[in-house]
């Protein structure tokens, strides 16, 4: 008898356990974002360091195969640092064209073939070879980004712009401290250098 | 709610709409698998996927206009790592003319068993020296000069390292000078 009693307590009720699971997997489906596309993939070497970036103000510059891409967060501050942008080089950019560059991934070309890649899909903007946004001391555009987007971010969320470095594993030192010298050149000596996870003692 | 009751009142008596009533467990096991295994790969990409971040604070760029002040440094205190192409790495502690004893330029590799022994025995070296002088406070100071054919990769590695060590003073310095460029280019045969 006390054999059989055993074998009826088999089967749970897994109803409360079904709705804590399905209410779990809804709250982190609807917080993950989904990943945006880069418009220049980079391998980043490794470090032991666990800081993590912050997830606003925060402009990426990235660096690979000798250009330089930039990226800023914030849909506002992205919209004014391209009007100011507009004016400094005399581009009108539509609002349609702000709205698109509001929610578009890193660019990296001139400013004045900028238009262009806006018009392009997603898909497009990755295959175009972009060739990088001008850094030399004749025509230093990148120099003119991040100044803008200082200001715009100023302007819209009263903090200071974090600027991180995503730099290519194989990239020559040169490449970097040029990229640098633009930073330090406005008084920027504090910035991130984004990378990689590995072990302590590898 | 006014078709539901009436189903139970009417099936109440019918033998036929009860079997059909113990039908009505479903078997939620592998259900429930299912969202587990959702939850936790949405869970492990939300937070494992986010960049990190090394922060770097570089000293302000010196005005060619005002005039430096130097600063004297004991040069038992200081060790000066060159980095290079093809992940050579030379180091030096002191003067190069005049390295501390065991100091001279030598060859090292990145990682655990190369620099960072090195790092760790010279920091506890000069910990014993400046508490000899009453200073206990006064740390290694390292110096880090990326050459030009160095890498990216290299940066962060040496960057990384003097994190791990823990080396309370380093800098980046750009200028080389002939010898130290002959140190890392010459030697490469």
């Amino acid at each position: 008898m006390a054999v059989k009693m055993s074998k009826k307590a088999a089967s749970i009720d897994m109803t409360a356990m079904c709705d804590v699971a399905f209410l779990l997997l809804t709250f982190f489906i609807l917080t993950a974002t989904a990943k945006i596309p880069e418009a220049l993939p980079v391998d980043t070497p490794a470090s032991t360091n666990e800081n993590k970036l912050p997830e606003n103000d925060l402009a990426t510059l990235t660096i690979g195969k000798g250009k330089v891409f930039f990226d800023l967060k914030g849909r506002e501050i992205r919209k004014r640092t391209l009007e100011l942008m507009g004016q400094k080089y005399n581009v009108s950019f539509s609002e349609a064209d702000k709205d698109n560059f509001a929610i578009m991934e890193g660019f990296g070309v001139p400013i004045q073939s900028l238009k262009q890649i806006i018009d392009m899909t997603s898909a497009d903007r990755t295959k175009a070879n972009q060739p990088g946004i001008p850094k030399d001391s004749l025509d230093n555009q990148l120099a003119d980004w991040v100044q803008n987007a200082r200001i715009a971010n100023i302007e819209i969320d009263d903090k200071e712009l974090q600027i991180a470095i995503k730099g290519d594993a194989k990239e020559e030192y040169p490449a970097i401290k040029q990229v640098m010298d633009i930073l330090q050149d406005q008084k920027i000596n504090s910035f991130s250098l984004i990378t990689g996870l590995r072990a302590k003692d590898k | 709610m006014a078709e539901l009751n009436t189903g139970d009142g009417g099936g109440g008596k019918d033998k036929k709409v009860r079997s059909k009533k113990q039908n009505s467990k479903v078997d939620l096991t592998a259900m429930v698998d299912l969202a587990f295994l959702l939850i936790t790969f949405f869970m492990l990409t939300t937070t494992l996927s986010k960049p990190h971040a090394m922060d770097l604070g570089l000293p302000d760029k010196n005005d060619p206009n005002k005039k430096e002040q130097d600063i004297k440094v004991d040069e038992n205190r200081t060790m000066t790592i060159l980095l290079g192409d093809n992940d050579k790495l030379v180091r030096y502690v002191g003067l190069l003319a005049t390295p501390v004893s065991g100091g001279a330029p030598k060859d090292f590799t990145y990682g655990k068993e190369g620099i960072r022994k090195e790092l760790l025995l010279r920091k506890k070296a000069v910990l014993a020296y400046s508490t000899a002088k009453g200073k206990p406070k006064n740390g290694m100071i390292v110096i880090i000069k990326p050459g030009k054919k160095s890498n990216y990769r290299n940066l962060v590695d040496i960057l990384d390292e003097m994190a791990i060590v823990d080396v309370p003073t380093y800098a980046i310095v750009n200028d080389f000078s002939p010898e130290e460029k002959q140190l890392l280019e010459g030697k490469k045969d």
